[in-house]
């Protein structure tokens, strides 16, 4: 029943913590008064506002446009009132604040007008690709790739292996496991739609083992549709395990094939994408919601009521912990994403973006803060639990040092910051910290590099264009000075000097343009200059 | 609201270089009881006294450097080194032998080089070689198991008071196979007292006790099973490609090497040093392979009757040259050569 799966090389398993979230259904989070709505929704540029403070909106209509090859449309998450296009904090590890479209709802909730593509399975695969586009779909499981570009297969790719990722693999989050259970039909209709787009010869939904209910009612739906298909879809279960969600991690274990580094999947003919996303798709299509919800899990012993929620973007996380009845002095620390992988939060008006899979409220004994570090022993944990089989610990030496070069030599741009070798130290060593400085220096680096070698080759072009117009120059006068001498000796008397015959005109033309230029500087110098 | 601003992951698995540590000093007390059985309570002072040297000099050279000294005497890398020397000097060494020894370890072979994680050479093993070397007479002589195995209190006098040592100590059964010339292998077995069943007499026990205590550390994944796997497969494999038969050219039954002198000590307890050996995974294998060899290499043809702590320094000085040749094949990369690829 189940297909070959290939084992995670490396991986760790921490503890799960998932079960408090799961125990009620999703639930549509609080309409609130104003929403703050990033324009980095997503990877890659960001949007470009095209409505102004003051302009009343419908749910759903477009606030940004998508900017740049790589980006993504923004939506009005309810009806009301653009007040301010202004910058605000947003979710980012660094706290800093961006330009955010301030909404303030009117509380009706209002739809725009909509176009439901009735039968998407009849529909042109480039109608359904525009509307993937329109509503700014992106990858919902965590990186938020826009969803219609990682569609858009140059004339030369085909997919033959379409993959679903429910492999929900970070600590705490449930928001899949949930939208699995509760929405298994609109995410296999989702699924039915990028088979419509892809035509692939096999179709693999990857579920880990440890969410048995989805499982079941993944594999429920599936038999519903299977003779809809004209291929079947397979429920992969695998052994839980810590990072196979990645999207390498998951295509590694469930074809055993590997991406090759600087190639993306599609030319391997593999494509990815979220539970999520696939039921993002089947509503942008058949009900025509542009992406402005996202299921969110809310978590964290500092929540008394956790839970999965329908989240709208834009909705300030305070807002959301204050519906899960967060208890503010049990809050220690504050987490968007998992505790593997996530940031922590330290502003309670950082908006809800696309890619905001989970809240975690954590209270201080839950996620206690690491002891101080100790000096690597060198056991080498690090590079057993390395699911891109690098070696953290030589890699932590270099980055220490500053020896970017033996860093990048030994793949450190190839560490996908999973957090594996951090969580086993025995040392408590905050090994992806030093990773991500000495990456952001590599890169800071590369830029240098980069802009110098151009500024060398604007230099070498001015250089070069000078040399040619000074020759020019140079060509000219002597072409000007060679018809002179040529209408000389009939204009003027002979001049003493030119007793010698005059061989070359060329020479002379020389010669004349020499004594211009010092008749012309002495002229010039003036006469308090003549003493020198 | 104070919230804490860290940087992912924000959890980690329970453990830490101390525990690390403890339970290897307590691994090693299944051979500890074996020896202490085997060959007196000179064996347990020996420990008891290395230890409290070391942890005093790590001490000492902590505040020399400035050191906080509590959380890293408490590391527990000090307390291991110290066991680690006071199993391997004889039960009979003089107490300032034994203190020369865990004071170089610790405050030349181990802070010199920069403290934990940055000393090149097993600091036991230097502290071990230093006495070899400076002490041959001291270090040659071991009891022989249970004859007249000392009371507590004549152990004792042994260690601290000048005394003659000829008496009560014995060849063991490696330096008399290394000795041996003229008898068959059977016939040496049947007629030295150092020899039991497969090995030394007693040191069979030893060497099963010091399994069992590794074995515990494979269980609870403290030691990486390359290490000990390696050298135990490069000591056997020479023993039994240079075996020589039974006759009394042998040098020794694979089995025999296996249960002999300091095999399984070093096998689960010093080869298996992270700091000092090789990172990368098939450079663990090469490192502690040779380590094997060249303890085989040693005891078969070298001046001492147990190679162990030389092969392990010598092994010491390839290993950063093992890891450079030995990465693995990162996820996506083609092959280098390490044959780790994917069939």
């Amino acid at each position: 029943m189940n297909a070959t799966t290939w084992p995670l090389r490396g991986g760790v398993h921490p503890q799960e913590r998932k079960t408090h979230s799961v125990r009620r259904p999703i639930a549509p989070a609080p309409l609130v008064e104003h929403y703050q709505l990033s324009l980095r929704q997503h990877q890659g540029a960001p949007a470009k506002p095209c409505v102004a403070a003051g302009d009343k909106v419908l749910k759903g209509d477009l606030l940004a446009k998508a900017a740049g090859p790589i980006s993504a449309n923004l939506h009005a998450p309810t009806s009301g009132t653009v007040v301010a296009i202004a910058p605000h904090p947003i979710a980012h590890p660094s706290g800093m604040s961006d330009t955010c479209i301030e909404l303030a709802a009117d509380g009706r909730d209002q739809w725009r007008a909509r176009a439901p593509i009735e039968d998407p399975l009849a529909a042109a695969p480039e109608q359904l690709l525009n509307r993937i586009r329109d509503a700014g779909i992106v990858g919902l499981g965590g990186a938020g790739f826009p969803a219609a570009i990682k569609l858009s297969l140059p004339a030369d790719e085909t997919i033959r292996t379409l993959i679903i990722n429910g492999t929900e693999c970070e600590p705490y989050i449930t928001a899949d496991d949930a939208l699995m259970r509760e929405r298994a039909a609109s995410i296999l209709s989702g699924v039915a739609i990028l088979m419509r787009l892809l035509n692939p010869q096999r179709v693999l939904i990857g579920v880990e083992d440890n969410k048995p209910r989805a499982l079941q009612a993944i594999r429920q739906a599936t038999d519903q549709v299977s003779d809809t298909q004209p291929i079947s879809m397979e429920v992969v279960s695998f052994p839980t395990i810590y990072p196979s969600g990645g999207e390498k991690q998951l295509i590694e274990m469930l074809t055993g094939e590997e991406v090759p580094n600087g190639k993306l999947p599609a030319q391997l003919g593999i494509l990815v994408q979220n539970v999520g996303t696939c039921e993002a798709i089947y509503r942008a299509v058949t009900e025509d919601r542009p992406l402005i919800s996202r299921i969110t899990t809310l978590t964290g012993e500092a929540l008394s009521c956790p839970g999965n929620l329908e989240v709208r973007l834009g909705t300030p996380i305070g807002a959301l912990l204050a519906a899960a009845e967060l208890q503010p002095d049990a809050l220690d620390r504050l987490i968007m994403g998992g505790p593997m992988m996530g940031f922590a939060l330290t502003d309670l008006a950082i908006p809800v973006v696309k890619t905001t899979n989970c809240l975690i409220a954590a209270t201080a004994s839950e996620l206690p803060s690491a002891p101080p570090p100790a000096p690597c022993i060198r056991c080498g944990k690090c590079a057993q639990v390395c699911p891109m089989r690098l070696l953290p610990q030589q890699l932590y030496w270099h980055a220490r040092a500053k020896e970017y070069t033996k860093a990048t030599a030994l793949n450190l741009m190839d560490c996908i910051e999973c957090g594996a070798c951090a969580y086993v130290c025995p040392s408590h060593i905050p090994l992806v910290q030093h990773y991500r400085a000495a990456k952001g220096e590599i890169r800071d680096k590369e830029r240098d590099r980069v802009q110098s070698e151009r500024a060398k080759e604007r230099f070498q072009h001015r250089e070069a264009r000078l040399a040619q117009q000074a020759a020019d120059k140079a060509a000219r006068r002597i072409a000007r000075a060679a018809t002179k001498a040529k209408q000389a000796p009939a204009t003027e008397a002979p001049r003493p000097d030119a007793a010698q015959p005059v061989e070359d005109p060329r020479k002379a033309a020389i010669q004349a343009a020499v004594e211009r230029r010092r008749g012309r500087r002495s002229a010039d110098l003036g006469p308090a200059d003549q003493g020198d | 609201m104070l919230l804490i601003q860290e940087s992912s992951p924000h959890t980690g698995a329970q453990g830490s270089t101390a525990r690390m540590m403890g339970t290897v000093a307590a691994a090693t007390l299944p051979g500890l009881v074996a020896m202490v059985h085997f060959f007196g309570w000179g064996v347990a002072f020996n420990v008891a006294w290395a230890v409290a040297v070391a942890l005093a000099t790590e001490a000492l050279v902590l505040r020399l450097r400035g050191r906080p000294i509590r959380t890293q005497l408490l590391d527990g890398s000090a307390l291991v080194t110290g066991t680690l020397l006071g199993l391997a000097v004889p039960p009979t060494s003089p107490w300032w032998m034994v203190g020369i020894g865990a004071a170089f370890s610790i405050g030349i072979a181990k802070h010199l080089y920069g403290g934990l994680g940055q000393n090149p050479f097993n600091p036991a093993m230097v502290g071990y070689v230093v006495l070899l070397i400076s002490f041959p007479l001291e270090m040659s002589g071991w009891l022989p198991a249970h004859t007249q195995a000392p009371s507590p209190l004549d152990a004792l006098a042994t260690q601290w008071l000048p005394g003659n040592l000829d008496g009560i100590t014995a060849a063991t059964a490696l330096d008399a196979l290394k000795h041996n010339s003229g008898l068959t292998a059977t016939e040496l077995y049947a007629q030295h007292p150092s020899f039991g069943a497969w090995g030394g007499s007693g040191w069979e026990w030893v060497n099963g006790a010091f399994l069992l205590g590794g074995l515990v550390l494979l269980y609870l994944r403290v030691i990486d099973w390359r290490l000990p796997a390696g050298m135990l497969f490069g000591l056997a494999a020479m023993a039994l490609l240079f075996w020589g038969g039974s006759g009394s050219d042998t040098r020794g039954a694979p089995l025999m090497h296996l249960t002999s002198g300091g095999t399984m000590l070093a096998a689960f307890f010093i080869v298996t040093d992270p700091v000092t050996a090789s990172t990368t995974p098939l450079g663990r294998l090469v490192y502690s392979t040779g380590v094997g060899v060249l303890a085989y290499v040693i005891r078969a043809w070298g001046g001492y009757p147990d190679g162990i702590a030389f092969a392990v320094l010598l092994m010491n000085f390839a290993a950063p040259l093992i890891d450079h040749y030995t990465p693995p094949r990162t996820y996506g990369h083609p092959g280098t050569g390490a044959g780790q690829g994917r069939p």
